[in-house]
């Protein structure tokens, strides 16, 4: 039996790359599609970099083609379906909403090989790709720790997913490792690109007192009212150093190049596999730009915990963490699990906000 | 500062693009005209005025280069609707369809370009009152326009002689044709006025509320403006009062959040629009208030008898 399932395999394989043999004298067709604009200065221009590293990559095989601005939602699954119709062999959805509209999707085609960005469920043709942005967000949490002089920062916050919830929670937890009493103020936007209302929230936040402010929503905006009050800030998914070049600390920077590479090539050896990956700053599809604005000594202590995290000598997530109504989360030593953090529905402790129920 | 008044600065800054472009909306329907471009017209305004303040390095020649890209990009609505008598809805839906893809065509030469910010100006005597000093007193130019605005439009419409007319051809326009009235020459201007406020709403948005240039910056603020002009039953002090409503129900939902009210925020999210259904329901609820005001031939084509 198991000598026939390998038979199978190797025919099976055989046949895939002679398909992509042929297909490769007329060109593989990859696609992206974005949530945002490709110019958003955020997590779109994030993905839109990596397409462009994929095009520089393989520019005699592979043409690639993209959808922005496709809202979540019933919009989605058709702007996904038009892609797999068009010839795409393999299609990134770049947006946590996208989730079920790229299962239902990839149900129809088959043949198509689908990645989905941040999600949690898989297919055969269907590989989910993310980032261990927690790690990113606990060091600008040691940051703020050391730089808030109310002890307070305010967090923009898109929609309650455990993706947001979990880069909440490590901002929070790297906070109070350098600050026992930080305390965090969150306001969710519900939306992931409204530059007037993100500008709005960061106001709001700062008439109401924190002193420090970061975000999980795409555009400038925040960085921008920071820069204005002089007030100091982290950038998202892209450096924002241009919105605000008095003010940014630091910025999370997905690097998603790199592994849209691997996976096209991958793609092209017909290697292509349903995985699940999320890899962090080791891997170097996060990064971080670079610290600005402050002290050297929160600078090197900065630098140094990026080199623990990257040596695996950190976990940003280690006990003792209280959950946010002071019962346990971890015991002392202990390191939360994946499974864990993808599905984070709860605070730990010194979130000064109600989580909105999911 | 107190928060009091900071709170009521960021109303006004939220509020002031709505109750701009509701206003050019209103003019444009008094006169039987609906344009449901206004999303659209406002990006437009937004990206020219964003570019004509990074080209001259001024913000004031910006709210021009707002006003200006925003009623030229109307003159393509009067053209055809008024002129070819294509659809009203069809074509404004079109419209902010196209103004969408075009300014994220036209703006991307300046994305992430740092923003020139159209800064307060301080009326002396005035500002030194206090809390309504800082507040009102201390403002940018848009705003004492979008003031100047909703006070000159309702004089205009009630008290004038072409405000008259422009009430009339909205009311019936056969009737005011027989009158001798140029109805075509009425519209294309009071569209092309609809234009220019929601090109100066745009460049409120690029020069004031984010000083920066990024593409879908409008977010559905058009749709809103097209919504206020319903809630204030075509009337501009109701528009006021609506646009202001509506502004302050979104900034004081973040607040709310910021002070850790355990409301849910989708729900607090959805307030500014679950008022103005409210409103609408009140309104149309007395069936002779809404009916007064509405516009007789709103979105009916007129082809004069030659």
């Amino acid at each position: 039996m198991k000598k026939l399932a390998l038979a199978l395999a190797a025919t099976a394989a055989l046949v895939l790359s002679i398909g992509s043999a042929a297909e490769a004298a007329e060109k593989t067709k990859v696609c992206f599609v974005y949530v945002g604009t490709r110019t958003d200065g955020g997590w779109t221009q994030a993905h839109e970099n990596g397409r462009l590293q994929v095009e520089k990559e393989f520019a005699d095989k592979v043409e690639t083609s993209f959808l922005e601005s496709v809202p979540e939602g019933p919009d989605a699954e058709r702007a996904i379906e038009r892609m797999a119709r068009s010839g795409c062999s393999l299609i990134f959805t770049t947006s946590f909403g996208y989730m079920d509209a790229t299962v239902a999707v990839a149900k129809k085609f088959p043949k198509v090989k689908f990645e989905h960005a941040t999600g949690f469920k898989a297919a055969d043709n269907v590989a989910t790709y993310n980032s261990r942005f927690y790690e990113g967000r606990y060091i600008s949490g040691i940051i703020a720790g050391k730089l808030s002089k109310t002890g307070t920062a305010g967090y923009i916050a898109s929609f309650p997913i455990p993706e947001v919830v979990m880069g909440i929670n490590a901002f929070e937890t790297g906070a109070k490792s350098v600050n026992p009493n930080f305390k965090m103020k969150v306001i969710w936007v519900n939306t992931w690109f409204d530059p007037g209302k993100e500008a709005d929230a960061a106001k709001a936040l700062l008439d109401q007192g924190v002193d420090i402010l970061t975000q999980h929503t795409d555009t400038t905006a925040p960085m921008q009212v920071a820069e204005q009050r002089g007030v100091k800030a982290f950038g998202q998914a892209s450096d924002m150093i241009k919105a605000g070049p008095n003010v940014q600390l630091t910025a999370i920077i997905d690097t998603w190049g790199n592994y849209y590479v691997k996976r096209v090539q991958a793609l092209l050896d017909g290697t292509w596999k349903s995985e699940q990956s999320w890899d962090g700053l080791k891997d170097g599809i996060l990064t971080m730009a670079p610290y600005t604005n402050m002290p050297d000594d929160v600078k090197k202590l900065a630098e140094e915990t990026e080199a623990k995290i990257k040596s695996g000598e950190l976990h940003p997530f280690t006990g003792p963490i209280n959950k946010q109504d002071g019962t346990p989360w971890l015991k002392a030593g202990e390191k939360a699990d994946d499974g864990t953090l993808l599905g984070m529905n709860f605070y730990v402790e010194g979130v000064d906000d109600k989580l909105p129920a999911q | 500062m107190s928060i009091f008044e900071a709170i009521l600065l960021t109303v006004i800054t939220a509020s002031t693009p709505l109750v701009i472009a509701a206003l050019g909306e209103l003019v444009t329907e008094r006169s039987g005209v609906l344009n449901l471009g206004v999303e659209g017209m406002m990006i437009i305004g937004a990206v020219g005025a964003f570019a004509a303040a990074q080209l001259t390095g001024s913000a004031y020649i910006g709210i021009v280069g707002g006003i200006v890209s925003g009623a030229l990009f109307s003159l393509l609505f009067a053209f055809l609707t008024l002129t070819l008598v294509t659809n009203q809805v069809a074509t404004g839906l079109a419209l902010t369809i196209l103004g969408l893809g075009a300014s994220g065509m036209l703006g991307e030469a300046f994305v992430g370009a740092p923003g020139i910010r159209l800064l307060p100006i301080e009326i002396p005597v005035l500002s030194a009152i206090p809390y309504v000093g800082t507040v009102l007193f201390k403002q940018d130019l848009i705003f004492y326009l979008s003031i100047l605005l909703v006070v000159g439009v309702n004089w205009f419409l009630f008290r004038s002689r072409t405000g008259l007319k422009i009430r009339a051809i909205g009311d019936n326009h056969a009737s005011a044709h027989a009158l001798g009235i140029n109805v075509i020459r009425m519209r294309y201007l009071a569209v092309m006025f609809g234009g220019a406020c929601a090109g100066l709403a745009g460049a409120q948005l690029s020069l004031i509320y984010t000083p920066q240039w990024t593409e879908n910056m409008s977010s559905g603020r058009g749709w809103i403006a097209l919504a206020l002009v319903v809630f204030s039953s075509w009337r501009p002090w109701r528009l006021l009062a609506g646009g202001y409503l509506f502004g302050a129900v979104t900034i004081l939902q973040l607040h709310a959040q910021a002070f850790g009210i355990g409301i849910p925020s989708q729900f607090l999210s959805m307030l500014p629009y679950a008022a103005t259904v409210v409103v609408l329901i009140m309104i149309s609820h007395n069936r002779r208030t809404t009916m007064i005001n509405t516009p007789a031939s709103l979105g009916k084509a007129f082809v004069p008898d030659r």
